[in-house]
């Protein structure tokens, strides 16, 4: 069996032990009660072999909700811990753990919490913002699906087996190179990113086509909404950058295993290497989680402001130009490298041009809400919400890309305030925005608006009782990663972000009990017109939720903002007759080549090797066997979709 | 904040200039979202509303031009400040330079003084008012070597040198400490720099070299065995080239350091 043995579950640490046995008891329960009540047929059938870009966009959705949930409790763990570890004091975690703790935070947050929450509203978005049925590749999307999932299952399985990375979530050589870090940690990391990074290059791939080849007819590249021209420049970094990441992982993994010498001490390796190569990942992967987000917050402005987005064409032209830059600024996360002047100055003047298209992407909502007719509906309060945080946040990046003011900043609670500032008030801001701004969409029924609201006020009030006090940390000089420190003057502001952590765990319990409430509820609050928000674009044309055709007939565009513009023109009746329609069967493909390559990355961690050929011939052979199945669509007949639509004009109706 | 010496003074400029710059963009942003939101809410009968309004030629050329005029002024800032700032740059003043030669190790600094023939761990002692001529390397993994009091941090690298200049205007004690994690002993990396006056100094180079064990093979080979949070101590004498035989053991092609874990 490798080096696994009994001694890799930690049963003398009471820390991990009661997490992880929580973890497992969960789990358990979860599945008993699902065999209990006999879901599984149900739970096979609609869920874990679909192919619908719908139902594989909630599951990304549920998955980046729960491993929020763990991330949290690292964020709080870790805040508990520098809340009292001052002076002498050596806190309730020993190095050796909180290490772990905060490696897995971040890695958890940005790989499983972040990308699955962006990736699952573009899948459940772009398809229909675009009118069509599904995107282009269907069984390649629930491939890539369970391979994100794989990853952050043996991310969480780390936690009972053997023990997570202790060196940041970037794993920096040389301190994550087999010298310096014999365990399992740093395996652990480097498999579970591989697998899932495979899985989002292919979504990316995915997506990309998807928006580059199938639109309905008329929706023409300047008639795509702002969110769809968002998800391209995404996915067009995924498809560029994430190729970087499994590289520079898989030479770290070849330093690891067969001693090889690409960023070793030795042997002519070079460190700095991996800080260039992981950052040109790195940078753009900033931009693909963001980008979306913008696309949410102009799709939510536009509609609750009642207007088209001001300046569309700026909008795309600051999309692209973003995509662009978002290249070329890699060094400025390690300016105190020494590079020398011009270089820093630089990459310096680059990240501030970047600046200038975000600006306009402000200005341009500003002018939207101009003149609106604003509702304060529980999306548009995280979008007003994200204006206010994130030019805090991009005023202080634009600092710490003054290689002068890096230096002393760079590393500190100041760059850690500065990147949750943009990623919690931009990125998780804006995802929670998608989500109760679609979530009708998905399920049929609005969330609570009340419960919705106090999560949202919750989140920004705690976000910044726990960051501003980081902030002036920064400036104090306290510096990130510490498990204890001897100033006691710094205590008093780690309280208050101690306290604002808690603030946000009231927020991240209002949202649970706003999806309870609403559920329990669901009869009182459906929406059966399918437009709860007197949308502008197509998704809100179709039923919610939508079928699995998505539409009957695919639409006619003619401008931007077409379903606003079909309502004014009054183009919505049912057509006289419908043409039939090839939608692509459930394929188990995705969840069976998902469940080998865990197999094979958990064996890889271990050095089973037996079990790491038979998980990776397995995973292929199911690949393989996808490729010869014959029946891969049915047929819808014009005549069902007939039914179907006059069914649903019946409901419509009377409204 | 609180800097005592010409680096950081210098840092904490810009870094206050730049600010300025941005909040004059920045704050009425803030206010004009929230001016908007209130106004133009639903409820409010007396807004306009253009429902159809969605370009203006003028508008669009301001929001491009602002941003952007912004961005020029703080590039020249930047740029300026880079060169003027450059950690390599050496300070001008009438007095002599001292160089220290620095090494991060498994978890403590060793400070070596070539010209003085001393070398000390954890503690760094200066003179007030003279440039310090710091070249840096890592016996393990990276650190990043600063004193935020005096300014400019700067990453500690196996088999490669750093340069940094700093200087501490006045007498006084900096804390010092590792910005760059390195494992379970980095949050103990930290030193004291202690500025003194020049007469100060130099009786406390004689005093150690004195006093002290030199620092030879034997001696840093101790000191590579990993310890948490060692006491300062010093070494008086140094066996020649020590700085060199450390950078030579963990440049590429050199026979890595003893296995120490």
């Amino acid at each position: 069996m490798g080096k696994l043995s009994w001694s890799a579950i930690p049963f003398g640490q009471p820390i991990p032990m009661a997490a992880s046995l929580f973890v497992v008891i969960a789990i358990m329960s979860t599945l008993s009660l699902v065999t209990f009540k006999g879901w599984w047929p149900y739970l096979w059938r609609e869920w874990l072999t679909s192919v619908d870009h719908k139902r594989i966009g909630v599951m990304y959705v549920l998955l980046a909700l729960v491993l929020l949930l763990r991330g949290f409790i690292d964020a709080i763990m870790m805040r508990s811990q520098l809340a009292i570890a001052a002076g002498g004091a050596p806190g309730y975690l020993a190095p050796e753990h909180y290490d772990q703790i905060f490696s897995a935070h971040g890695t958890i947050m940005i790989f499983f919490m972040a990308m699955p929450f962006m990736v699952g509203l573009m899948n459940f978005v772009v398809p229909l913002q675009l009118g069509v049925r599904d995107v282009a590749f269907p069984v390649l999307n629930a491939v890539s699906f369970w391979l994100t999932a794989s990853g952050a299952l043996l991310v969480n399985i780390s936690l009972l087996v053997g023990e997570f990375a202790r060196t940041g979530w970037l794993a920096y050589p040389p301190l994550s190179e087999l010298q310096f870090s014999p365990g399992v940690g740093v395996d652990y990391y480097l498999w579970a990113l591989e697998i899932a990074g495979v899985g989002t290059l292919l979504a990316g791939i995915n997506l990309v086509t998807t928006i580059l080849k199938v639109r309905a007819p008329g929706m023409l590249y300047m008639r795509m909404p702002v969110f769809c021209w968002t998800a391209l420049a995404s996915n067009l970094l995924i498809v560029a950058a994430f190729p970087i990441l499994t590289a520079t992982l898989g030479m770290l993994l070849l330093d690891r295993y067969v001693g090889m010498h690409f960023f070793t001490n030795d042997g002519g390796g070079n460190a700095m290497l991996y800080f260039n190569l992981i950052w040109a990942w790195g940078h753009p992967e900033v931009y693909i989680l963001i980008l979306p987000a913008f696309g949410v917050f102009t799709e939510v402005i536009s509609t609750f402001a009642g207007k088209p987005i001001f300046g569309y064409r700026s909008m795309v032209l600051a999309t692209m130009a973003i995509f662009i830059l978002s290249f070329m600024v890699w060094l400025h996360h390690f300016f105190t490298m020494g590079a020398g002047a011009n270089v820093n100055a630089f990459f310096g003047l680059t990240t501030m041009i970047i600046a200038v298209p975000t600006g306009v992407k402000i200005f341009n909502w500003l002018f939207t809400l101009f003149q609106g007719r604003i509702r304060f509906e529980v999306p548009l309060m995280w979008a007003l919400g994200f204006m206010v945080t994130f030019v805090i946040g991009g005023m202080s990046g634009v600092l710490l890309a003054v290689p002068p003011a890096d230096f002393v900043l760079h590393n500190s609670l100041f760059l850690v305030a500065h990147f949750h500032n943009v990623i919690i008030g931009g990125v998780l801001f804006g995802a929670m925005a998608g989500y109760n701004f679609w979530f009708p969409k998905a399920f049929g029924f609005t969330l609570d608006r009340r419960l919705g609201l106090v999560s949202f006020w919750c989140w920004l009030i705690g976000f910044y009782l726990a960051f501003i006090p980081l902030y002036i940390l920064g400036l104090f000089g306290m510096t990130r990663r510490m498990q204890h420190y001897a100033d006691t003057s710094w205590q008093p502001y780690l309280i208050v972000a101690e306290v604002g952590a808690i603030v946000i765990l009231c927020g991240i319990i209002t949202t649970i009990l706003q999806l309870v409430v609403s559920i329990r509820s669901r009869a009182s609050r459906r929406d059966l017109t399918g437009d709860p928000w007197n949308g502008r674009t197509l998704e809100w044309s179709t039923t919610s939720p939508p079928p699995a055709y998505n539409f009957a007939a695919l639409p006619r565009v003619e401008s931007l903002d077409a379903f606003w513009d079909m309502k004014r023109k009054g183009r919505l009746g049912p057509l006289d007759r419908y043409e039939s329609i090839e939608m692509p069967t459930n394929s188990a493909n995705g969840f069976i080549t998902a469940f080998f390559a865990v197999i094979m990355g958990f064996a890889l961690i271990w050095h089973i090797w037996w079990m790491a050929i038979l998980g990776f011939v397995c995973a292929v052979l199911t690949l393989f066997a996808f490729g010869w199945s014959v029946r891969t669509e049915e047929t819808i007949s014009g005549e069902q979709l007939a039914l179907a639509e006059r069914a649903r004009q019946r409901t419509v109706e009377p409204t | 904040m609180d800097p005592r010496g010409p680096v950081s003074a210098a840092e904490w400029l810009i870094l206050l200039n730049a600010t300025g710059i941005m909040l004059v963009v920045v704050g009425p942003v803030i206010v004009m979202t929230f001016a908007f939101a209130w106004w133009y809410r639903a409820s409010n009968k007396r807004a306009a509303y253009s429902p159809e309004w969605s370009y203006s030629g003028q508008i669009e050329l301001v929001v491009w031009a602002v941003p952007a005029m912004v961005v020029i002024l703080l590039a020249g800032v930047e740029w300026l400040g880079s060169h003027q700032l450059d950690p390599a740059r050496k300070l001008v003043s009438a007095a002599k330079p001292v160089h220290i030669d620095v090494v991060s190790m498994d978890w403590q600094w060793l400070f070596i003084y070539p010209d003085q023939q001393v070398a000390t761990v954890n503690q760094l002692v200066v003179p007030a008012g003279a440039p310090l001529e710091l070249t840096l390397t890592s016996a393990t993994v990276m650190n990043a070597f600063f004193i935020p009091q005096l300014g400019s941090q700067i990453y500690t690298m196996p088999g490669m040198t750093t340069h940094l200049n700093l200087m501490a205007a006045h007498d006084g004690d900096y804390p010092g400490l590792s910005s760059h994690f390195s494992g379970d002993g980095f949050s103990d990396m930290h030193f004291v720099a202690h500025a003194v006056s020049a007469a100060e100094f130099a009786a406390w180079a004689e005093r150690t070299r004195a006093r002290g064990k030199p620092l030879d093979a034997g001696a840093y080979a101790d000191l590579l065995r990993p310890q948490i949070a060692p006491d300062p101590h010093s070494f008086g004498g140094l066996e020649p080239g020590i700085f060199e035989h450390i950078l030579q053991l963990a440049a590429p092609g050199g026979a890595m350091q003893a296995k120490v874990r």
